[in-house]
């Protein structure tokens, strides 16, 4: 398979470490994201998807374990210059297109902010061809750039989000729920708008969302999340035919879809974390079921998914 | 079956500095009892005016019903004293929002918001009201509801203040209870709980529900009928299956094919509806959709569109189906799914409409 871009090696994120009311929101995950690829990562809220990209960019400090981007560590004593770099090569969308832009700042400023800081741009007049070009390229135009967000809606706005993660050139986006916020025919836009861009940059995507078909849709491998665990991970068609997990197949079997017919007769199954039986002392862990897809599982689960695969 | 309500040629419009926003333009539709009535739309297409409407919470100024009539139970709503409204409001006709966050008062306990309507309405003794909080809280699925009466809003989580906004909607068996994307803001998983809980009280109770949503998931899992709203009008209506397997309308093409369902195979690019909604300030002269549709003709930019009827129960507002009109082929992901309902006329029946 491709090259490794981000290695993610036993990450932990605890919020009131040692106190009564700590909160493991992120317990120990491992995984890897390749080259050029879309992995999405799902759950319900509160399950630590989001937590788990805001740690992987370094916007809060890692209670444990490693983030490797292009096989250097993130998180860690760095000097000023290498965290420059970094911060260059790996950037975010957020979720909410109201609140993640400066409404006291134009447009132009917005996007061009990333460009300042890192001197990307050597005059005034290259600063504002790399704005409208970004503009052009997130199919907004170059009229826009003298404006303020509120003169857009929400679907524009948000790609003024993407146009501001691109200035700066990353290889690697982490995209927060970039379309829970928009409506379902604007969705549509911003996700082939973000797919095109990948074949053409060649980016690489982490994309966090809880609209399990959407994340079908745009996904190479599809991690899902529960309680602040990976419990599984998978290409998304294998995910989507074969989930093992009971929890994922919970999760897939509560999505509606728009076939009346289907909806009939949908049954929709609820997962009990007690159906484990786990012993005390029994080593649960991702174990590797199939070539690709790894499950959060007992040494006898294992055994016994792998019999029935 | 009768109908229940009846909302014929509803106009409603707001007062601006900029001048006068159309926000529904001409909406008719009916409601029967039991039944479930599925308004889908984008953003500004109208629908929960439309609603707001019914209950008669636009606020005046700057918004204003402008024509039409909304009769419920042979009483026109648009009408009747303020007095008599808040007599039916809550009542007979009960609204859950979108936000379970905002729609509670974080001030009061639970258990009083619920009373609260019990008390007012149906002249409930508190001891008796409490009784039946009780039995609310109990009904839509809350643990242990007698300790969960004297908590606050906050001690909530999402999925459980929507079923409290629930029973408290429910509280005076409603005939008709108005869903504002209720499952919206809310997990997957909880979303399907709360849907259940919907139906399932829907068959105890009998109300009928409208269900005002833009997930087609959702749609298909809860309506009985759909009508699909765009630019201020009700573009088609018709049952699910019709909409859904039968549709005809431009714009419920794109709603359809704007979605990935879990077949969708990767590598075929989301057919989007390109542009963005109509500016109801100056509404689009024609059909609003036009501007947005790859399957506009001359005539779309000229004059607006009359209704035709295609089955019973279908009725679409677009030019596509007069007689001159040339044959189109709907998008792929909509032909994949496309059969013939077997209710269907043998042609489309104009009827009325179009200006």
């Amino acid at each position: 398979m491709a090259e490794k871009l981000l290695e993610i090696k036993n990450l932990k994120q605890y919020f009131n470490e040692g106190k009564p009311n700590m909160v493991k929101a992120v317990d120990d995950i491992s995984f890897d994201i390749y080259r050029g690829e879309t992995l999405g990562l799902v759950g319900e809220s509160g399950c630590g998807k989001s937590t788990t990209g805001r740690t992987i960019i370094r916007l809060y400090e890692a209670t444990g374990g490693q983030v490797l981007f292009n096989g250097k560590d993130v998180h860690g004593k760095k000097s000023k210059k290498d965290l420059k770099e970094f911060n260059r090569k790996m950037q975010m969308i957020f979720q909410d297109p109201y609140a993640s832009l400066n409404p006291r700042m134009k447009v132009v400023d917005i996007i061009a902010e990333g460009i300042d800081i890192h001197g990307l741009a050597k005059t005034k007049k290259e600063r504002m061809d790399k704005v409208y070009s970004l503009l052009e390229t997130v199919g907004l135009n170059r009229e826009h750039a003298n404006r303020y967000p509120h003169e857009f809606s929400g679907g524009q706005r948000q790609r003024l989000g993407i146009a501001r993660a691109l200035a700066v050139e990353p290889d690697f986006i982490i995209a927060d729920e970039p379309i829970s916020a928009l409506d379902v025919s604007i969705q549509a836009q911003v996700v082939n708008l973000m797919r095109k861009l990948q074949k053409e940059k060649g980016l690489t995507y982490l994309f966090i969302a809880h609209d399990l078909s959407m994340v079908k849709y745009i996904s190479d491998r599809i991690g899902v999340m529960y309680f602040g665990k990976l419990v599984e991970l998978a290409p998304s068609n294998v995910l989507y035919e074969k989930p093992l997990h009971p929890y994922t197949q919970s999760l897939l079997s509560a999505i509606p879809l728009p076939d009346p017919d289907y909806e009939r007769t949908r049954t929709r199954k609820t997962y009990n974390p007690a159906v484990h039986h786990y012993a005390a002392g029994e080593e649960v862990k991702m174990r590797e079921v199939a070539p690709g897809h790894w499950v959060y599982c007992s040494e006898k689960e294992f055994t016994h998914y792998q019999a029935n695969y | 079956m009768e109908r229940l309500l009846d909302v014929q040629n509803l106009h409603v419009s707001f007062d601006t500095h900029a001048g006068e926003v159309k926000a529904v333009r001409g909406v008719d539709f009916h409601l029967r009892k039991g039944e479930t009535l599925a308004i889908v739309g984008e953003s500004g297409s109208g629908k929960s005016v439309t609603t707001k409407a019914l209950m008669r919470l636009i606020p005046n100024p700057p918004g204003r019903i402008k024509e039409g009539k909304m009769l419920f139970e042979g009483k026109d709503l648009v009408k009747i004293s303020e007095k008599e409204m808040e007599k039916l409001r809550g009542k007979e006709i009960s609204m859950i929002f979108q936000d379970p966050m905002t729609s509670l008062n974080p001030t009061m306990t639970v258990g009083k918001q619920i009373m609260e309507p019990l008390l007012k309405h149906q002249k409930m003794k508190k001891e008796a009201a409490r009784k039946r909080a009780i039995e609310l809280l109990a009904l839509v699925g809350l643990p242990n509801p007698e300790a969960r009466m004297k908590q606050y809003p906050h001690q909530f989580s999402g999925g459980q203040r929507q079923r409290v906004v629930i029973a408290i909607a429910l509280a005076c068996n409603p005939k008709i209870l108005i869903a504002d994307e209720p499952t919206t803001a809310l997990d997957v998983t909880i979303q399907a709980q709360i849907l259940e809980l919907m139906k399932e009280l829907q068959k105890k109770i009998e109300t009928s529900i409208i269900f005002i949503t833009h997930d087609l998931g959702v749609v298909a899992n809860v309506a009985d009928r759909v009508a699909v709203m765009y630019g201020g009008q009700i573009v088609e209506t018709g049952t699910v299956d019709e909409i859904f397997y039968d549709p005809r309308h431009p714009y419920t093409w794109g709603l359809l094919s704007s979605m990935p369902s879990l077949d969708t195979e990767e590598g075929i690019a989301l057919q989007a509806i390109p542009g963005t909604p109509p500016d109801l300030l100056n509404p689009p002269k024609g059909d609003a959709f036009a501007l947005r549709s790859s399957y506009a003709m001359k005539i779309d930019f000229e004059q607006e569109p009359p209704v035709y009827q295609v089955s019973p129960t279908h009725f679409v507002k677009s030019w596509l189906l007069h007689p001159d009109a040339p044959a189109v082929e709907p998008p792929v992901n909509v032909r994949q799914t496309q059969r013939t309902m077997p209710q269907n006329f043998d042609k489309p029946v104009l009827v009325g409409g179009g200006r």
